[in-house]
């Protein structure tokens, strides 16, 4: 589904290098995880493969189902199947979330030759996706994000995902900010859309979230560059012991 | 929500210089002499067998404009208008008194069809569902040729017809009311308006009538340089309430077209008056070419007590647009409100806004202003609120918000507050802000194009306006938006 090889990039102002070779493949179901200490590069992946123009590739080259993503468009990627969920996701004042999640899927129906839903059909859908993540009637009649509650934010974050229907999920720190009964409610959303031929990235600090969807392989990333690569019980031993010895081992 | 998408695929058939209503009709025009003088007022006057207090009124006006001097305190510039290179009455060719749509010229049907408007379907909506029924007072450059549902109005006492017919028909109604709320010397373009004031609607709701349909009036430019000079008369009896909507497009054009209306507005007690305005007149080209220069006066007079004016407007065309629906607050416990969306794109010019003049006791204004500057625009918001000393516990609340789209455009507020009276609590907000680069991606990302993504948060912005329009308004008024903006992204 998607092959990273020997990615290389930058900060396209300043020309400040981020990411120094990241090799990555991640097959149809499969589910990684990346974890990695502050700063180490993991939501600047995020925005390169979802097209961010803020950074530079200089070196390598990432396939999405066989095409080369790095000659696509954002909105491109999004159509094609690629959805990430913001570590921060950005406030769209006046566009109830109703009106954004129609626009939204519209578009990527369009883009790929579908007609646009009929207004019960969507309603359908979005009440259905709705009621799943607790998420309200009177919160999709609110502006997108704006004064959400930063766990509401990230339930609206996935709310997104499941109506999009992504075939690769990018998840940033989609556990932060969550109480605990949100997280089992948010995990379990983000569980029921594995399937065969979805795959997911999930960034995370916490072995909490991965208690929760549970992951087939496990990365750390450190200045760019992944270090160490194991299955869930990585994750387990990183709780225990830190970065330490993965990042000394790469120094 | 579904004009978005109207909104997406108008924008993707709309390149920024084929304006999408620049066509020409082609129905053979009569004209009057060209130039302004004392004979082509009487001429006019003449043509359109006006009383003769009329005609000395135009006349008056005429010797007063002679006087003035073009006023150039506004935030636009242009080159000077040739008000002797004008013609002051053109008409379609056969104006005669159709007595139903079968009997007007079909390229005049055809055009409106082209802007969109069903007159036809509209009267058989008309049996189904009476509540959305729009009367349509088409005016086709200078005269009215069609009037529909005028029965119906009439059994409710309604009277909506022309300025030229009203002056036959109920002469002592637009003795009594014209120029009493825009005086003859109130401004340059209200004078020149005054003297050759070519037609425009009339409409009188009795004392304690609602009336049963919103009134609507389509005006188009069509005779190449014919100066277009609209009057507009509204009067609401005591009690009465009506809901009046003005929508504008123009053809295509090299030369540069002279638009100054008036619209007067006259609330008596207890009576309310909703105005609401689309105007999208042609912007000129992609390098600022052409295009329709704008000068408006509008102004409403709550003369009664409790009464209410409210004027709603969606500007997005014209090359420059000089603006400021008012209201004159003299009733007590009366109200005003103006909404406004300018947006100004390419090389567009906007200087507009409002005055609430408070005179009476309890009275209360509100106004929130738009303004979305894209491309090389200049973008300005000029309002003034005033509370005369008698106006005890006057009430303001004023909103401008700009968005900026891109690096070369301006938006300017130029708010004037003066209170003569220390009763009175004046509020103003101001914000200015821009389409973030963040947005931008996150729109992106979910897969909007950059002109949906633009278009969902530029109708995120302007949402508080669009909600005080009628929806047939608010649907075309988002996609006018759209199309606007069209190019001012990437
Ligand atoms: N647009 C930018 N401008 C300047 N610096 C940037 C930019 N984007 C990323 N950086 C820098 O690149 C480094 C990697 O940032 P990134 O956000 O990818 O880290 P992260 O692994 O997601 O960290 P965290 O766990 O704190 O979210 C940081 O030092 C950050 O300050
Ligand atoms: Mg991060």
């Amino acid at each position: 589904m998607l092959e990273i090889k020997n990615l290389h990039a930058r900060i396209a102002e300043d020309e400040t290098e981020i990411l120094r070779g990241i090799d990555l493949t991640v097959k149809p179901g499969e589910v990684h995880a990346i974890m990695g200490p502050n700063g180490s590069g993991k939501s600047t992946l995020s925005y390169i493969l979802a097209g961010k123009e803020d950074y530079e590739v200089t070196e390598g080259e990432i396939l999405f189902n066989g095409e080369n993503m790095l000659d696509m468009e954002p909105d491109e990627r999004a159509a094609a199947g690629l959805f990430l969920a913001f570590q921060y996701p950005i406030e769209i004042p006046g566009v109830a979330t109703m009106e954004f999640l129609k626009t939204a899927m519209n578009a990527q129906r369009k883009a790929r030759g579908e007609d646009a839903l009929s207004i019960p059909d969507f309603m359908k859908r979005v009440k259905e996706a709705a009621a799943h993540l607790n998420v309200s009637m009177d919160m999709l009649k609110r502006p997108l994000n704006v004064g959400f509650s930063g766990g509401e934010k990230k339930r609206a974050e996935i709310l997104q995902m499941s109506l999009l229907e992504p075939k690769l999920c990018v998840l940033d720190e989609t556990d932060s900010g969550l109480d605990i009964d949100a997280l089992r409610v948010v995990s379990d959303g983000v569980n029921k859309l594995r399937s065969p031929n979805r795959a997911m990235i999930v960034i995370t600090h916490y072995q909490r979230l991965l208690d929760h969807i549970v992951p087939d392989v496990v990365h750390v990333l450190s200045k760019g560059k992944i270090v160490k690569t194991g299955d869930k019980d990585l994750a387990l031993e990183l709780e225990k012991n830190g970065y330490a010895d993965f990042i000394d081992a790469a120094a | 929500m579904p004009a978005v998408q109207e909104t997406i695929d108008q924008v993707k058939a709309i390149d920024v210089d084929q304006y999408k209503y620049g066509f020409v009709t082609d129905i053979e025009s009569e004209k009057g002499a060209k130039g302004l003088s004392e004979e082509t007022v009487r001429f006019l006057s003449a043509k359109k067998n006006e009383p003769e207090w009329m005609t000395e009124w135009r006349l008056d006006a005429l010797r007063r404009f002679q006087q003035m001097d073009e006023p150039n305190w506004a935030r636009v510039s242009y080159p000077k208008i040739d008000l002797d290179d004008l013609y002051y009455w053109a008409a379609p060719k056969s104006v005669e008194g159709p007595k139903s749509l079968d009997e007007v010229d079909p390229e005049l049907l055809a055009t409106y069809e082209k802007l969109g408007i069903p007159l036809r379907e509209q009267e058989i909506l008309a049996g189904v569902e009476p509540k959305n029924r729009v009367a349509v007072d088409a005016v086709f450059d200078s005269v009215s040729v069609v009037t529909t549902f005028k029965d119906e109005l009439r059994k409710a006492g309604v009277i909506f017809c022309s300025i030229s017919e009203a002056l036959r028909e109920h002469p002592d109604l637009v003795k009594k009311y014209l120029g009493s709320v825009v005086p003859v010397t109130d401004n340059y373009y209200a004078t020149l308006n005054s003297a050759v004031f070519s037609d425009g609607s009339f409409v009188y709701v009795p004392e304690g009538v609602r009336c049963p349909m919103e009134l609507s009036t389509y005006f188009r430019i069509n005779e190449q340089n014919t100066g277009q000079f609209e009057r507009t008369l509204i009067i609401a009896d005591k009690g009465a309430y009506v809901s009046y909507l003005e929508g504008c497009t123009a053809p295509q054009r090299d030369e540069n077209q002279l638009h100054a209306a008036v619209v007067e507005l006259v609330a008596l007690d207890d009576a309310e008056i909703k105005y609401s305005t689309v105007q999208n007149w042609f912007p000129g080209d992609k390098n600022g070419k052409g295009g329709i220069y704008n000068f408006v006066t509008k102004r409403g007079d709550c003369r009664g007590k409790n009464s209410k004016i409210s004027w709603t407007q969606v500007e997005t065309g014209s090359a420059i647009t000089w603006k400021y629906p008012s209201c004159i607050l003299r009733g007590d416990n009366s109200r005003g409100e103006f909404y406004s969306i300018a947006v100004s794109n390419g090389y567009q010019q906007v200087d507009s806004g409002t005055k609430m003049i408070h005179l009476g006791k309890n009275t209360s204004s509100r106004i929130i202003s738009k303004g979305i500057s894209a491309g090389k625009s200049s973008n300005t918001y000029r309002g003034l609120v005033s509370a005369h000393r008698k106006a005890t516990n006057a009430r303001n609340f004023t909103q401008c918000d700009s968005l900026l789209i891109g690096q070369d455009c301006g938006a300017h507020t130029v708010p004037y507050i003066e209170s003569k009276n220390s009763t009175a609590q004046f509020e103003h907000e101001a914000t200015t802000s821009k389409i973030s680069d963040d947005q931008m991606f996150y729109c992106l990302q979910r897969g909007m194009n950059e002109e949906e993504a633009v278009a969902l948060i530029v109708n995120g912005f302007v949402k508080d306006v669009i909600q005080q329009l009628p929806m047939e308004f608010a649907v075309e008024s988002q996609k006018l938006i759209s199309i606007s903006l069209e190019g001012s992204v990437g």
